[in-house]
């Protein structure tokens, strides 16, 4: 096997000593090859240690005391909001709301912006490739306003070409144009910054669903001129239950406040309640402190190790999967070809249910994703019920790859028909 | 007392004898955790028992798993027994969904109505045999629960749907072929 160090550029060993989680193996006693990062990423040892350290050192809730331990709780918990606005390039600290995780934020801006300005008629334009995190508020959206929810098609490359996104911002005059700034099953990569700069030619605001692009790359929210952006904590090697809203000030500071609750409100009286500045306003209820202490640390560790740096490491891995498993015969990789993508793979094997490629995967320790990750609308425009997915990330080594390849290939021998008879026996 | 035992570890060799050929009544039949596709489940994969549609049948229903696509149509013949005359499917998806839909479908002919309702879910996970985890015991039980419903859903006869009470959308219980959410519906909702 070759030595991956110098191929990708990435200090692979270095990188998997600092991912215990990695070091363990598949029940079917096969070392783990895990293969399913755009479902959710490991942890390495600096998040789950800065994490444990402000459980053991100094929990507290936020915003709330005046002792020791509510100052430093909240001071951690503000540097991460700072070190969050620093990794989208934001403009300030007041447009990082913490919330759940993607789907929770943008749950927020479909309820708060979506309710206040989008009414019957109007219309909500998406890709057809988006997760359903990216779909089904707008369905709900549409249920109380009226306003029509519109798909951009792929094409038979897997793509969505600029001319048609520029031909559908023309004909449908959206009020907002809501996107992934990659696919989480067809791997593709989109142009934030352009298809951005037609939607606001056309007068569309714009949400980016940035789950399966802050991980991978560099995000620039001035640069790419967004209005909304989304991403989640486990999707960055940061823990669950986090995600970060950004959205330009002007725009949070006249959207009414989604959930109600303490942490949100400047005042409470029996008559009614005035909202909190920004960030606040749209923070109910206990926030997730230690895990925006964690999601800080996860930052910093992708930091130290350059964001381009991991793109180009996961785009050649992708691509050395996605011609591996071109040339097996009987697979067929559903999306672009290698130059569109980052490290994900999305493939069927002729004749047999993604459910069992996964299953047989396992027993070669290789953890992959099957079923519509999420994304039935796509699977329904593409003609198949399930996929499986593989999606690389930081650790994962051409090696792995390649023993991924290795069990891919064996799957149509293990599922062959081979004139087997079914064995009558007695009722 | 039975349900104290997990249900994907108990065995009954009782229920469920397999002919000498296949394997020596002293077979242990403990598959190793990985080996969900035994002999027996690829030997019903590859050839089904009675899988088809059936022109003459008095019962049928269809339904699926949204979350992998596995499929499965059932038809049945009942005779004037109560008893199912005879029993085929067909469908698509995944190993565990088909094979499972041939057993249980070689299974149900003979037996009556009472006895196919008393067919539990735990049952069928043993009539399949290997142990599943919990995502696979859905795409086994996926027939058992088709079975199920087929038996209250008779074709043809304008009189049928009298049992179903008055719906408003005028879709009888055998015509049902709406697509199925998991999850609360979103019609509920208005």
């Amino acid at each position: 096997m070759t030595a991956t160090v110098p191929e990708t550029g990435l200090d692979t060993n270095r990188i998997r000593s600092d991912f215990p989680i990695l070091q363990t193996h598949a029940a079917s006693g096969a070392p783990l090859i895990y293969l399913d990062n755009a479902a959710s990423t490991q942890r390495p040892r600096q998040v789950i240690e800065a994490m444990s350290d402000c459980y053991l050192r100094y929990y507290s809730n936020v915003h709330r005391g005046i002792h020791t331990l509510s100052e430093e709780a909240t001071r951690r918990y503000e540097r991460a909001r700072q070190t969050t606005a620093e990794f989208l390039n934001a403009a300030s600290t007041t447009e990082i709301i913490f919330a759940a995780g993607t789907t929770a934020a943008i749950n927020t801006v479909a309820r708060s912006w979506g309710d206040a300005n989008v009414t019957a008629g109007d219309t909500v334009l998406l890709c057809i490739s988006e997760h359903h995190a990216n779909i089904v508020p707008w369905h709900q959206l549409a249920e109380r306003t009226g306003c029509v929810i519109r798909f951009l098609p792929i094409d038979d490359d897997f793509l969505i070409p600029d001319d048609v996104v520029a031909d559908y911002l023309s004909r449908y005059q959206p009020k907002l144009f809501a996107f992934g700034a990659a696919s989480n099953t067809l791997g593709t990569e989109y142009p934030v910054k352009r298809w951005t700069g037609l939607a606001h030619d056309a007068g569309a605001k714009v949400l980016v669903d940035a789950a399966q692009a802050a991980p991978h790359s560099p995000v620039n929210v001035q640069d790419w001129g967004v209005d909304f952006l989304a991403f989640s904590g486990h999707k960055v090697c940061g823990p669950t239950g986090i995600g970060v809203l950004y959205g330009r000030e002007t725009l949070l500071d006249a959207m009414p406040p989604f959930l109600g609750g303490g942490g949100m409100i400047d005042r409470v009286t029996v008559e009614g309640f005035s909202a909190h500045a920004l960030p606040e306003k749209f923070e109910a209820g206990t926030p997730p402190i230690v895990e925006a202490i964690g999601l800080e640390a996860a930052i910093q560790y992708l930091n130290s190790i350059g964001l381009e740096a991991i793109h180009q490491h996961e785009r050649q891995l992708g691509r050395h999967a996605d011609e591996g498993l071109r040339a097996i015969d009987g697979v067929r990789v559903i999306g672009p070809t290698p130059e569109h993508k980052g490290g994900i793979n999305s493939f069927v094997v002729d004749g047999v249910h993604a459910h069992d490629v996964s299953q047989f995967l396992d027993t070669r320790g290789v953890a992959v994703r099957a079923g519509h990750h999420c994304t039935m609308p796509l699977h329904q425009a593409v003609g198949v019920s399930a996929t499986s997915r593989a999606s690389c990330y930081l650790y994962n080594t051409l090696e792995e790859v390649d023993h991924f390849l290795g069990a891919v290939a064996e799957v149509q021998t293990k599922f062959a028909r081979t004139g087997r008879r079914r064995r009558s026996r007695s009722r | 007392m039975r349900s104290s035992v997990p249900v994907s570890q108990r065995r009954s060799v009782k229920r469920f004898r397999r002919s000498p050929v296949s394997s020596p009544s002293s077979r242990p039949p403990m598959p190793s955790e990985q080996d969900i596709y035994e002999e027996h489940v690829l030997d019903h994969y590859e050839d089904p028992y009675h899988r088809g549609s059936l022109e003459s049948a008095t019962h049928a229903d269809q339904g699926d798993n949204p979350l992998c696509g596995d499929r499965i149509h059932v038809d049945l013949r009942l005779d004037d027994q109560g008893k199912v005359a005879e029993a085929w499917f067909d469908g698509e998806g995944c190993v565990i969904s088909q094979a499972s839909a041939s057993m249980l479908i070689e299974k149900v002919e003979g037996k009556t109505i009472d006895e196919i309702k008393e067919f539990s879910a735990p049952e069928m996970l043993e009539l399949f045999g290997p142990k599943l985890t919990p995502n696979r015991q859905k795409c086994c039980l996926l027939s058992w629960r088709v079975l199920q419903s087929a038996l209250h859903s008779p074709l043809g006869g304008d009189g049928e749907s009298a049992d179903v009470g008055d719906d408003s959308n005028g879709q009888s219980a055998a015509g049902s072929k709406r697509p199925r959410f998991s999850g609360p519906s979103l019609g509920e909702e208005q």
